[in-house]
């Protein structure tokens, strides 16, 4: 692998973990600042684990018993689905058909949900905290657990795409840390719509690989190998530029108002 | 029973999300790529015609969305 690939490769995966776990953070700290850092931090920290734990397990089996063509169809579609989906949030952003993405109004959110919870005490904890801070950054850890075993496999070096993730998460934790609130500074929407472009590229890519598996067993081939990833990701941005242009125009009349808020990450 | 509905739940916006039509999109393209297999379709040209088929068929969930909600 040359000094360049490495370097895409831990480009690529840093940016992606790095989108993942600021929302993971908005999450923490949202639980962190309402319901008591104890039960919010402990709650992360035990997301961690778990994610450590089932990212051996997974790691494992994949490793271990899957072969090549069924990780790939079966990390390719969870990839897929993913990035058609951040894809999709993007170009609706783009058309100026949903409110852009604001870290501030999902910690707005957070913080108000989690005032009107109740107080239910369990092994000493603020349980409402704990489950919501262990929700986030479990869901969106195991976002970056496909993404660095679909990158890092894709280029044949989960390490330096394992490595990038974590320096992701040690970078945004840092930044939470010392902030204390939401990086709303970061151009998430800008980030999102590269990220979901990358995961919807490698997704069809390995999707579509995979699907050998369930004809004859092995991996179909596209032509042109590897290469052929810069020509799905170049479909990829020039289909969702030509749907930004067009997706306003066949809007409905009656719902030409201003955008509505947007009620989820 | 709360546990299993809480894991479903969870499977369930991990791997649908919040629309469901991408993720129909995406099956059912890979659905006319096994089938043009299973006709006798060369792989090389499989490959590419379920390439586009999840660029139309994700262009159609995103399409039928705009065009009933405006969103």
């Amino acid at each position: 692998m040359t000094q360049h690939a490495v370097w895409g490769l831990g480009t690529a995966t840093f940016i992606a973990a790095f989108v993942e776990f600021v929302e993971a953070l908005t999450i923490v700290l949202a639980m962190g600042l309402t319901r008591g850092w104890r039960s919010a931090l402990i709650g992360a920290a035990a997301a961690l684990i778990a994610l450590a734990g089932f990212t051996v397990v997974v790691g494992y089996a994949l490793a271990t018993w899957l072969p090549r063509s069924v990780l790939q169809l079966v990390v390719g579609v969870l990839l897929l689905i993913f990035g058609l989906q951040w894809l999709r949030k993007a170009i609706l952003r783009s058309a100026g058909l949903k409110a852009l993405h604001d870290e501030d109004a999902a910690f707005g959110r957070e913080t108000a949900a989690a005032r009107t919870a109740g107080r239910d005490r369990r092994f000493g904890l603020d349980w409402f905290g704990f489950v919501v801070s262990f929700k986030g950054v479990f869901l969106e850890g195991v976002e970056v657990v496909f993404i660095v075993i679909t990158f890092g496999l894709n280029a044949g070096n989960v390490p330096v795409a394992a490595a990038a993730a974590v320096t992701a998460g040690i970078v945004v934790a840092a930044a939470g840390a010392v902030a204390a609130k939401p990086l709303s500074v970061v151009p998430e929407n800008t980030l999102k719509y590269a990220v979901g472009l990358l995961l919807a590229t490698y997704g069809t890519f390995w999707a579509v690989e995979g699907l050998g598996a369930l004809h004859g067993g092995t991996s179909l081939a596209w032509p042109g190998g590897d290469w052929t990833l810069l020509v799905i990701l170049a479909g990829w941005l020039a289909l969702s530029r030509l749907l930004v242009l067009v997706l306003p125009r066949i809007r409905p009349a009656h719902v030409t108002g201003p955008v509505a808020k947007e009620p989820a990450a | 029973m709360t546990v299993v509905r809480g894991v479903l739940r969870f499977l369930y916006d991990f791997v649908i999300g919040d629309d469901w039509k991408v993720a129909a999109a995406v099956v059912s393209a890979l659905g006319i790529g096994l089938a043009l297999l299973a006709l006798g379709a060369p792989p090389a040209i499989t490959v590419v015609l379920t390439g586009v088929a999840v660029a139309a068929a994700f262009t159609a969930a995103v399409l039928i969305d705009v065009r009933r909600t405006g969103s």
